[in-house]
């Protein structure tokens, strides 16, 4: 106790070093890449499942780098829907990553554009997850104004880019993994349930209130009866529908 | 539509969302009705995926006891429900349709 007292000036300082607050932020990463892991073989897997080459698949983690856009592509890949609407709902699903965006941007406002760049690459969910997270805690005592600068000062954008490079090469290696394992697991076994297993993984957890349960309820029945829709429209049309009642209900609310 | 495409236009997307306000709105706060709007996006795309998965055979509403699939989803869910594990969720929902497959139940 009393070590870490009187070294207490020194170790402020080396945890607003560069390369500590890119470790913290490796180090934070680390429990959501057990769980990352096991989803970049799978979606190796149904990627040359559902047609793509073992490239198209590698590439696509590193071009797309989002898990539930790269499944839904594999997906309507593989179920043969045409180029633009496949686009059109990988963007959709997509679309989440702007809150994100304006979630993080006043932290991120004082860097040179390149880093801006740079980690608005890396500004996946999990990254984002432990990030504003880091973000959050150490910004208490700043004001509005003062935010974007101090959290510079203390180097904060490297624990950002050490959480979002930890993750991206784990998804290129898993995908890598997945991939190959994709070319020897027999075809009978039924992997591409794990499509929608992930994805009720993904989703109860965001169901937190009235609004957002109704919202998945009322897409959900929609997708079905949207089934027979012309080029696979029906995923879209039943996500806007869902958003919209999910608004309705939180207006009245 | 060549893949290649398809991939480099949803990657461009993506990469645009997730510049949009750290570069371009840096000066700017998101509009209320956007980010209320976009907060049930996961939501709604998942389910939409996820509806169909378990409830469509071969093109047709399969509402039955003997869907092994939506069985496997409903554990899958009520894991995911109490433990809020994604693995976990994986693991027993494959778990839970494997063992269904392997012993057809009578109804």
């Amino acid at each position: 106790m009393q070590i870490v007292q009187t070294s207490r000036p020194e170790e402020h300082r080396s945890a607003s070093s560069p390369h500590r607050q890119f470790l913290s932020g490796v180090e934070a990463e680390l429990p959501i890449l057990i769980g990352v892991i096991p989803f970049g073989m799978i979606y190796g897997v149904l990627a040359l499942a559902a047609g793509l080459t073992p490239w198209q698949a590698q590439a696509m983690s590193a071009i797309v780098f989002a898990g539930s856009a790269q499944f839904v592509t594999a997906q309507l890949v593989g179920a043969g829907a045409p180029g633009l609407v496949i686009i059109l709902t990988g963007g959709v699903v997509n679309l989440r990553h702007a809150l994100y965006s304006a979630s993080v941007a006043p932290y991120v406002k004082p860097l040179r554009p390149l880093w801006k760049w740079l980690l608005g690459y890396l500004l996946t969910d999990e990254a984002y997850a432990v990030t504003i997270t880091h973000y959050y805690q150490n910004s208490k005592l700043d004001t509005p104004k003062q935010i974007g600068q101090a959290s510079v000062d203390r180097q904060e954008h490297w624990y950002f880019l050490g959480s979002g490079l930890a993750l991206w090469s784990t998804w290129q290696a898993s995908t890598a993994v997945g991939v190959f394992l994709g070319a020897v697991i027999p075809e009978s076994w039924p992997l591409d349930f794990a499509i929608p297993l992930t994805f009720i993984a993904l989703v109860v957890p965001a169901l937190q209130d009235r609004a957002s349960l109704a919202a998945a309820l009322v897409a959900g029945v929609v997708a079905v009866l949207a089934l027979d829709m012309p080029l696979r429209l029906g995923l879209i049309t039943a996500t806007i529908i869902g958003i919209g009642v999910g608004l309705w209900l939180e207006a009245r609310a | 539509m060549n893949l290649w495409l398809v991939m480099i236009a949803i990657g461009l997307i993506t990469y645009a969302t997730r510049l949009s306000f750290i570069l371009i709105f840096g000066q700017m706060e998101m509009p209320g009705n956007m980010r209320r709007a976009l907060r049930f996006v996961p939501a709604a795309v998942l389910s939409a995926i996820i509806f169909p998965e378990l409830l469509i055979r071969d093109g047709s509403l399969y509402l039955s006891p003997a869907n092994d699939r939506l069985l496997a989803g409903l554990v899958a869910f009520l894991v995911a429900w109490r433990t809020k594990n994604a693995l976990l969720t994986i693991l027993v929902g494959m778990a839970a349709l494997l063992l269904l497959q392997a012993l057809p139940l009578q109804f």
